[in-house]
């Protein structure tokens, strides 16, 4: 059988205004792989992921989940994909349990399934003391294990997670990072988009590079990097590091 | 600090300006029809003066001065919504001294159009006097006095209740309800002087009394220097000056409390169980249905659009001298409700990305919010409805207006379904203040609106025509005519609105969630 990509994306492009986030991407994203997005801030990752999941149509380019093209036929393509975006609200007025409810609820799911696997999906997240209390007066971390959670309601096959690890305790992340293996190694495929360099180089068997609205390195996570950390061969394609003579009237030693 | 706060509001204002040329046309259009209207005050001052009618100039300066006060005081929670770009919680991280921040945020508050025309206006009310020249600075004085009370007061009411109707769950909707007596002084004096309006001799009488007011004080001043009542002049000055002590001293408080409030507060809410998701079906229609509801029930901003309707209630009761015009009272409450849903996914603000990556089809997104309004309207206009037939004992009129109301109703919700696919606009962000204005409020989502209420004002005509002949002539065809008429075109708006509101959703539901992150 030939290999099939989870996830394709060719010759994506948005426009915002007179920005141009996004410029041409393109990524192939095996199936089976835990793959990492990397990039500086207001690279286009998010407007990226956003397009790859349904949430932003692009202005040019295609986006082919295992096969399938999402923006021909979203209803049929979104089925398959587990989302959770960043620096957006959830229905926070629910409660936890409510929420998770909803989610599998709007995915067809029926009540007894939405139930169990609401209750072990707070289980796992270690919310179930928490299912009760509405999810605005949740911590920011608690947040996002809530938003994964939903996310995972419905089992898809695809997960596209964006910044799933910003602000979550080390003990939560360790879980979550658990869980996707788990899920990776049952067949299912996960991007995640990320800041912290040194969890995808440990994490992720793929990474692409992003940055500027252009993909500027991708492949598996040994190929990308060659012999340096991940970090460094980042910072090497990114650019733009900067430390000599910066803020000198900030050290206080020098009074 | 002053003048950067001051510098503040007016970047703020050009950068607004600088996103729309419809915000441009907006400002530009509102500053026309302010100038209009500051010069036919202007004129009518100049007027009075001329006229040399001592009570008369009392009378009209002293009432109309009060009006404004109390337009200042009271529109920021019913109507306009408090200014928010200027929201005392975005400084709480600056090392600002409190004294400086009254000032600049009092400052800053003249600057815009409704506070650069009051500023106007309350120094053109010395023109009433523009033969004395005594009477003149009496005036000047007076009206800056004035503006500071309208401006001071503004803020420092809004800035008192902010936290009651920022606050959450049961807490919320209780302030929601104690908003309802301020709300509703407007209308208890409307209904007042509309009383006096009739015995027009008594008004003279009245502006004296109101002069005597925080509301009126500064306004009488010059009046009482004219007359040469030095001693009331000095009790008005006296009144006007313990006026602005007292609502600074309230300001100042409420803005300390809300400089170290943290957002969200300290109280975590529970709620036990699945609530409406367990009593609705388990569909994607039910679920969204059990989902509005809740937001219902615990979202103020939605609260707030019920609060209206103890106010339309009394307001026709006064109109309407206790009349039959108090059985409309069903008929507007079922309007403003049906409309109110037109902003239901701008409520959602950036949740909406749950129902776009579902995906949700429009269908079953406008079915399930339609049967959330039409149930919490369906029982809010119903309640109206035995109230106001009971309160006018027309219970003979019960068959009509029950066809109005909940023909009226359907025919809102169902429109609105259409509305909100198409059209989404700033709206305050869940967990703001429910009574604020959001920016960027621009002037095509309010011509929109306005052709949508109208649109949706031609569909109800029908029905409330029939209605209104068949009230008042109680003829039994009419009755049932109207019954069936109402319900039939509210069932076909609620079907079109569903359909078309899904095929446009369907269409532009991406879209919509683009607009809506632009917002934030």
């Amino acid at each position: 059988m030939e290999p099939m990509s989870a996830l394709s994306i060719h010759g994506l492009w948005k426009r915002f205004g007179t920005k141009i986030a996004v410029a041409g991407v393109d990524l192939e994203v095996p199936a089976g792989s835990f793959y990492g997005l990397v990039g500086p801030n207001g690279a286009g990752k998010t407007t990226t992921l956003s397009m790859a999941t349904g949430l932003l149509r692009p202005d040019f380019g295609s986006v082919l989940v295992r096969g399938q093209d999402l923006w021909a036929d979203p209803p049929a393509v979104k089925a398959g994909l587990g989302v959770l975006p960043d620096g957006v609200r959830l229905f926070d007025r629910l409660t936890g349990a409510q929420l998770v409810t909803y989610a599998g609820l709007l995915r067809g799911l029926d009540r007894d399934t939405v139930r169990d696997r609401t209750a072990d999906l707070l289980r796992t997240f270690d919310l179930s003391a928490d299912a009760d209390t509405l999810v605005v007066d949740y911590s920011a971390g608690m947040t996002k294990k809530i938003g994964l959670a939903c996310a995972l309601v419905h089992a898809p096959r695809v997960l596209v997670l964006d910044e799933p690890f910003e602000a979550v305790d080390p003990v939560s992340a360790a879980n979550i990072r658990d869980i996707l293996a788990a899920y990776v190694a049952g067949g299912g495929t996960v991007v995640v988009s990320s800041h912290v360099m040194d969890l995808v180089q440990r994490m992720c068997d793929h990474v692409a590079v992003i940055a500027g609205g252009h993909v500027l390195a991708q492949g598996t996570v040994d190929e990308v990097r060659g012999e340096a950390s991940l970090e460094d061969r980042f910072v090497e394609l990114v650019g733009g590091r900067r430390t000599e003579g910066a803020l000198a009237w900030l050290r206080t030693s020098s009074d | 600090m002053v003048a950067h706060l001051v510098r503040l509001k007016l970047t703020l204002l050009r950068n607004g300006l600088r996103r729309s040329v419809w915000r441009v046309i907006g400002l530009v259009l509102s500053l026309l029809y302010a100038l209009f209207l500051l010069g036919l005050a202007v004129a009518g001052l100049v007027a009075l003066g001329a006229h040399d009618d001592p009570e008369l100039s009392r009378t009209v300066v002293v009432l109309g001065g009060a009006l404004v006060v109390a337009g200042w005081w009271l529109l920021p929670l019913v109507a306009f919504g408090v200014d928010s770009t200027l929201d005392p919680e975005r400084f709480q991280l600056f090392a600002i001294r409190r004294r400086h921040l009254l000032t600049g945020l009092t400052l800053a508050g003249v600057v815009g159009v409704p506070g650069a025309a009051t500023v106007v206006l309350g120094g053109a009310t010395a023109l009433a006097w523009w033969r004395d020249p005594a009477a003149l600075a009496a005036g000047l004085v007076g009206g800056v006095l004035g503006v500071a009370v309208c401006v001071i007061g503004s803020r420092a009411i809004t800035t008192m209740l902010a936290p009651l109707v920022g606050g959450r769950r049961f807490r919320e909707v209780a302030a929601v309800l104690a908003i309802v007596p301020l709300m509703l002084l407007g209308p208890i004096l409307l209904g007042a002087t509309a009383g006096l309006a009739a015995v027009a001799d008594a008004l003279p009488t009245v502006g004296v009394v109101v002069g005597w007011t925080p509301l009126g004080a500064p306004w009488a001043l010059a009046a009482d220097v004219q007359a040469g009542a030095w001693l009331a002049a000095v009790a008005k000055l006296a009144v006007t000056g313990a006026t602005l002590g007292v609502l600074v001293l309230v300001w100042d408080r409420a803005l300390s409390a809300a400089l170290v409030r943290s957002p969200g507060g300290g109280h975590v809410s529970r709620s036990a169980g699945l609530g409406f998701f367990a009593r609705f079906p388990a569909t994607p229609t039910g679920a969204v249905a059990a989902r509005s509801l809740t937001y219902w029930l615990r979202d103020p901003r939605y609260a707030a659009a019920v609060a209206v309707v103890p106010v339309m209630v009394l307001l026709l009761w006064f109109v309407g001298r206790g009349g039959g015009i108090v059985l409309g009272a069903g008929v507007v409450v079922a309007f403003v409700m049906g409309w109110s849903l037109s902003a239901d996914i701008s409520y959602d603000d950036t949740a909406f990305w749950t129902h776009v990556a579902a995906p949700v089809s429009g269908r079953v997104d406008r079915a399930g919010r339609a049967l959330a309004g039409m149930v919490v309207g369906g029982v809010v206009v119903l309640a109206t409805d035995v109230l106001v037939l009971g309160v006018a004992g027309r219970w003979d009129a019960t068959v009509p207006v029950l066809g109005m109301s909940l023909g009226v109703l359907a025919v809102g919700v169902g429109a609105s379904s259409i509305y909100s696919a198409r059209v989404v606009y700033p709206v305050p962000k869940p967990g703001d203040n429910p009574f604020s204005t959001p920016q960027g409020s621009s002037f095509a989502v309010m011509l929109t609106q306005s052709l949508g209420m109208l649109l949706l004002l031609a569909v109800c005509a029908p029905t409330v025509g029939l209605g209104i002949a068949a009230v008042v002539t109680g003829h039994p065809v009419l009755q049932a005519l109207t019954l069936v008429v109402g319900l039939g075109s509210g069932a076909a708006a609620l079907v079109a609105g569903v359909r078309v509101g899904g095929g446009l959703y369907d269409r532009r539901a991406p879209e919509l969630l683009q607009t809506i992150r632009s917002f934030a």
